[in-house]
């Protein structure tokens, strides 16, 4: 089967996400409540499931309403819940069928998650928390350093680095969940409404930051219900009761993100 | 991940909820603690026993007049001990298992020095192979001898308490004490040998037994033949000769019929150990369900803070942590409550064992301290496995979502 659809696009790189007849539903019988369905088959009324490609590179906003089911199909790019039925194959690898630990392997080296209410560990100062993805990955203390410190430097937080979450105001936190997700250099960025909690001074800095990592060719998904946010994507999905109604192209994979600015630009060059 | 990053957020963990923490290490710190102490009380009481055997003397036996079944045969036909018997004990030619024979008189009196009068808990009247059979060593002065037996002189060896008593600071060597109207002159002072019974061995005067019989019983029977043997391991061949030879001075056959007992301390104070072993088993047991109450505490703290913590558990597995290392984090902070409290537990229980319990001094069994600390820290690793395996394979989005 994969090498059935591999055949198909030769000339293209393989998708970073490439996901096949997707359904996530919750409860049983009657009161199944289907999060993703994707569209009706039309003689059975069966849902089939979602179908979609995330090309390497690519900002794609996914937009939509509460119980829309964007959180679940974002927890499932996370590798954080698994679905229903249907195939994620991640980096043409399918997550389907790894183990528990393959998955925190997956979620370690390919992933950086940033949520909504920034998950940072208690009671840790801002450079352990960047160091912590590293120390799951097993590099060694004096370069996990090194890295840490280089990415809080990215997010303009090294001055903050000994100071413990209850320390740091809500754009600093998810400053730090950025640089944490970013430590690990995966080629995927999973945010989940980033600026949900944040004022809109924060939330212009968290978004300069998620363009300049675009920039430099990390692929990244983003969940808003903001059209603000979603001008920042190069792709902007709508998703309306576990269905994607509208896939709007915004500017080309290849290239610069919409919104990038001049200043994050200067940074990472 | 390192180990030492690992120890570092399980000390974190345990310092965000200090109180918490101390609570449950004293849970454990009591478990440990008393396990040493209870098992120290018992194993001291045990110590206590096995000097006073050593005190009586091993090789002792103690040759007493009465029915061995307990006398509810005819006792018309119970021949008194007398001293003809310990002279036969004493000259059969073949007897390689005794040692030596001392007849034994005991009987009570009130004892003069000047002004004080004090009545010792018993006046022996014996042999000088008494001395060495019954342990008894002189820590002053000299034993009164054989000749003094034979002569009947008024002489009297003092134990330490009587000689406290009646002296005091002074010396009682060469003085004279008056027993019973009779004067007899102090020629040495018992070592004190401390008893852990009833009755003090050190509250006594011993004198040739014919002055005791001149001055006090009679020349009738005697109380007691105490005989030595040869060594420890000859005692029961000793208490076979024994019956042989008073079975023949007494005139009966059937050995079933005798009218004497024969009783070593040592089989005595055998029973009185396998008691305090019994004791000592209570006690550890009462210990060990305090360590165990101890252990359940762990895991009670170890779900709760696995439960305050789910969301935190979330986030790690989001950042990759493999099972291993979120298993081997809240493994870590239970073994580290087990080890601090046992740590503890172990210093409270040695200090605690330095302070007599109950007139009983604790001697503190070292397998004891090695045993409850490793059972400790087991206890910790076990109890904590349970809310770890519980912390480890929650789903990252149900941890996550958890509020």
């Amino acid at each position: 089967m994969r090498h059935v659809i591999d055949n198909r696009v030769p000339a293209r790189p393989v998708p970073v996400i490439r996901i096949r007849r997707l359904t996530k539903s919750y409860g049983h019988g009657d009161a199944t409540v289907h999060a993703l369905r994707g569209p009706s088959d039309p003689r059975s009324g069966e849902p089939q499931g979602v179908d979609l490609d995330i090309e390497q590179g690519d900002y794609v906003a996914v937009m939509g309403s509460s119980g829309s089911g964007k959180s679940t199909l974002m927890n499932i790019l996370g590798c954080l819940d698994v679905p229903t039925s249907g195939r994620y194959l991640l980096d043409g690898t399918d997550v389907g069928h790894l183990d528990e630990q393959q998955l925190a392997l997956v979620r370690n080296r390919k992933i950086g998650f940033v949520f909504q209410s920034f998950n940072l560990v208690p009671r840790t100062t801002a450079l352990a928390q960047v160091e912590l993805p590293l120390a799951y990955a097993g590099v060694r203390t004096a370069e996990r350093r090194r890295r840490a410190t280089a990415a809080l430097s990215l997010v303009g937080l090294a001055e903050r680095a000994g100071h413990k979450p209850n320390e740091l105001s809500g754009g600093q936190q998810q400053r730090v969940a950025v640089a944490r997700a970013l430590v690990t250099a995966p080629a995927m960025l999973l945010a989940d409404e980033p600026t949900g909690n944040l004022d809109s001074h924060s939330t212009e800095e968290v978004l300069a930051l998620i363009d300049g990592l675009n920039a430099t060719g990390r692929t990244v998904v983003l969940i808003t219900h903001e059209d603000e946010v979603a001008r920042h994507a190069k792709r902007v999905l709508r998703l309306v009761d576990g269905q994607i109604v509208s896939d709007l192209r915004q500017a080309p994979v290849e290239g610069p993100p919409p919104c990038l600015g001049p200043d994050v630009a200067e940074v990472l060059a | 991940m390192i180990l030492w990053q690992t120890l570092r957020f399980a000390v974190g963990g345990l310092a965000a909820n200090k109180v918490r923490s101390a609570l449950t290490m004293l849970g454990v710190l009591i478990g440990v603690a008393s396990v040493i102490l209870l098992l120290a009380v018992g194993n001291g009481s045990s110590v206590a026993v096995k000097e006073s055997i050593t005190s009586l003397g091993t090789n002792s036996l103690t040759v007493s007049s009465g029915s061995a079944s307990g006398g509810s045969r005819a006792t018309s036909s119970v021949k008194k001990l007398t001293v003809a018997d310990a002279k036969a004990l004493a000259t059969d030619a073949d007897t390689a298992a005794i040692k030596s024979v001392a007849p034994v008189v005991t009987t009570g009196g009130t004892a003069l020095y000047g002004n004080i009068a004090y009545s010792p808990g018993s006046i022996v009247g014996t042999y000088p192979s008494y001395f060495e059979t019954a342990n008894q060593k002189v820590a002053h002065g000299e034993y009164f001898t054989d000749d003094d037996v034979l002569a009947s002189r008024k002489v009297a060896v003092l134990g330490a308490t009587t000689a406290k008593q009646l002296f005091d600071v002074e010396d009682p060597v060469g003085r004279t004490v008056v027993l019973g109207g009779t004067p007899f002159t102090v020629v040495g002072v018992l070592q004190a040998k401390g008893g852990s019974g009833f009755t003090d061995p050190d509250d006594v005067v011993i004198a040739p037994l014919p002055t005791v019989q001149n001055a006090f019983t009679g020349f009738g029977s005697v109380n007691q033949i105490l005989v030595q043997a040869s060594s420890a391991d000859s005692t029961t061949a000793a208490q076979s000769e024994i019956t042989r030879v008073l079975l023949g001075t007494h005139a009966i056959a059937d050995p079933a019929k005798a009218d004497f007992r024969i009783t070593s301390q040592s089989s005595l104070l055998t029973a009185r150990e396998s008691t305090t072993k019994t004791f000592t088993v209570l006690l550890g047991a009462v210990a060990a369900i305090s360590l165990l109450v101890g252990g359940i505490g762990i895991t009670n703290i170890m779900l709760v803070t696995v439960t305050e913590r789910t969301r935190e558990i979330g986030i790690r597995k989001a950042l990759g942590a493999p099972r291993a290392v979120i298993l081997g984090q809240f493994l870590t902070e239970s073994t580290l409550l087990s080890v601090i409290g046992a740590g503890l537990g172990v210093a409270a229980g040695i200090a605690g064992s330095h302070v007599s319990i109950v007139g009983i001094k604790p001697v503190v069994i070292p397998e004891s301290v090695l045993g409850a600390f490793a059972i400790a820290v087991a206890i910790g690793l076990f109890f904590g496995s349970y809310p770890a395996n519980r912390a480890a394979s929650l789903r990252p989005i149900d941890a996550l979502r958890h509020e």
